[in-house]
């Protein structure tokens, strides 16, 4: 179980996360959704460690991954596995190796066992016959797929998901969508994505939170966040142009044209 | 807006020279970081042997021919210039000491460090720059990898170690592109010019000439790294960090260079 208590993250002046209470039940997916540039993906980055936060605690099985120093992350690092938004796969390496990866890293297994071991992945994310491709002969969906396997490779408790349907074809975020949720249901791993794809939120999560201004502003099934009463989420989730989210996104084009005119007459 | 109405050019100028000196002062702090981070993880174990062989391959025999070229020419031209100035008082015997002497504790070192720069610096950047744009940086710590051990201490052991050897190389070709215009072209006494060379040269312009290769390879890779690390915002991001490492490490070499040859005269 992951639980997430008042994370705050900022870069220079400009706050990104803004007190973060989310908890991750075990076993289970939890998709964080929200705009482009909220934060979601420094979220992930902040419990996984490639980021440290700035207050707040993050409790990994009840260790809090942010009083960690270098050494005990690493370790608790091997309870992760991630997939990233462009699969993230060593281009000097080919799909073989890649997934092998963290089990040469990890001396997991001998040396001998490693292709039939990878091979197995492999076929875990639909895969086979492709250990010797070069990611670069791959296309999106099977990057993404190669990814999967990587991360899932060395066995993790929790897997994170950073957008893995974003720029694919509806049916390849569908395999994907479908991947997610079998690997939660073979492995029985914990998972967290994150995604502003609403048909893949619907279909992999068994608990959804929404992302707005550095906050979670709302925490459900997918059925309650289907039919919620709270406005920024309801517009998010229908998708509607209009509404409390562009609203002030809309004032704030104002104000900054507002001023900006003032600002030139003053110039001169 | 008001601000900037007061504001008049010589205030201006100090704002945006303040601005960069900042910026330099903070990235000079942030590569000391870097290079305490890769001082750490160098002799942590496990050693990465493999990676480190596979670097001394990569700078090493790859960069050989660029730096025996450089090093041939810049032997020959040696050896016509000093010529010509060695001539107006009858000195030509001397050419051979003078082009043994400036290549090994000078034009060796520098010129192979200089090529390697731009060869390997400019690629060591671009490589690592893409892997951090990419996230495949970011991959690397969740598959239970530290990049700094994986990819920058195989990069700095590989080059420190190597870049000796190739000056060694560089020595010996320089020397002898020296002797092949000086006795083929200009009709010196071999056995005089290679007496010559011999006679005046000691270990310790060799030695002094290594270790500050050795220096410069530490350096170049360091810098090269760090700045494939720090890239951010696409393609345009990693070309942005090549120009710099390569800036960057070819005047670290000559600056280094010059204080290094201060110290050891």
């Amino acid at each position: 179980m992951i639980e997430i208590r008042g994370l705050h993250k900022r870069f220079g002046k400009n706050i990104v996360l803004d007190g973060i209470e989310l908890v991750v039940p075990r076993g289970k997916n939890t998709v964080v959704i929200g705009g482009s540039g909220t934060g979601k993906s420094v979220l992930i980055k902040c419990v996984v460690g490639l980021l440290r936060a700035d207050e707040g605690e993050i409790l990994i099985d009840g260790e809090d991954a942010t009083k960690m120093d270098e050494r005990e992350l690493v370790r608790i690092r091997r309870k992760f596995g991630m997939l990233f938004q462009g699969s993230a796969l060593f281009d000097s390496m080919d799909v073989g190796e890649n997934v092998a990866f963290s089990l040469r890293r990890l001396h997991l297994y001998p040396e001998r066992q490693i292709r039939d071991v990878v091979e197995e992945k492999l076929a875990m994310v639909g895969l086979r016959d492709i250990q010797h491709l070069m990611p670069a002969e791959l296309s999106g969906g099977m990057k993404k797929r190669v990814g999967l396997a990587r991360a899932i490779a060395a066995e993790p408790e929790i897997l994170l998901y950073d957008e893995p349907t974003t720029g694919l074809d509806p049916i390849m975020a569908d395999v994907i969508n479908d991947l997610i949720i079998s690997l939660r249901e073979l492995l029985g791993v914990t998972s967290i994505s994150i995604t502003h794809d609403m048909a893949s939120a619907y279909k992999i999560a068994d608990q959804i939170a929404m992302l707005y201004k550095g906050k979670i502003v709302e925490v459900g099934t997918p059925e309650e966040i289907r039919n919620t009463r709270n406005p920024v989420v309801s517009q998010f989730v229908e998708g509607r142009a209009e509404g409390p989210i562009t609203a002030e996104h809309e004032e704030f084009v104002r104000f900054v044209r507002r001023s900006g005119e003032t600002g030139t007459q003053g110039g001169r | 807006m008001t601000d900037n109405r007061k504001r008049n050019g010589v205030t201006a100028f100090l704002e945006t020279f303040g601005t960069r000196v900042f910026r330099m002062v903070e990235d000079l702090g942030n590569l000391f970081v870097f290079l305490l981070q890769c001082l750490t993880w160098m002799f942590r174990p496990p050693s990465e042997i493999r990676n480190i062989v596979k670097q001394m391959e990569e700078v090493g025999v790859n960069s050989l021919p660029v730096v025996l070229v450089t090093a041939t020419f810049t032997g020959m031209v040696l050896a016509l210039q000093s010529w010509s100035g060695f001539q107006r008082f009858q000195a030509t015997s001397f050419v051979g000491t003078v082009v043994a002497l400036s290549i090994t504790r000078e034009l060796g070192p520098v010129f192979a460090g200089l090529m390697v720069s731009g060869r390997v610096g400019a690629s060591m950047a671009a490589e690592l720059g893409t892997m951090k744009v990419t996230e495949q940086i970011d991959a690397l710590v969740t598959l239970a990898t530290n990049p700094v051990k994986y990819l920058v201490v195989p990069r700095v052991v590989a080059s420190t170690l190597v870049l000796p050897v190739l000056v060694v190389f560089a020595d010996l070709v320089g020397v002898l592109g020296g002797y092949f215009v000086s006795v083929y072209l200009l009709g010196a006494n071999p056995y005089v010019y290679a007496d010559k060379t011999y006679q005046y040269l000691e270990f310790r312009d060799i030695y002094t000439g290594l270790v500050k290769a050795a220096v410069f390879g530490f350096l170049i890779a360091l810098i090269s790294c760090y700045n494939g690390f720090i890239a951010q915002g696409g393609a345009e991001g990693v070309g942005r960090a090549t120009t710099k490492a390569v800036v960057a490490s070819s005047m670290t070499v000559l600056v280094s260079d010059y204080f290094m040859t201060s110290y050891m005269f």
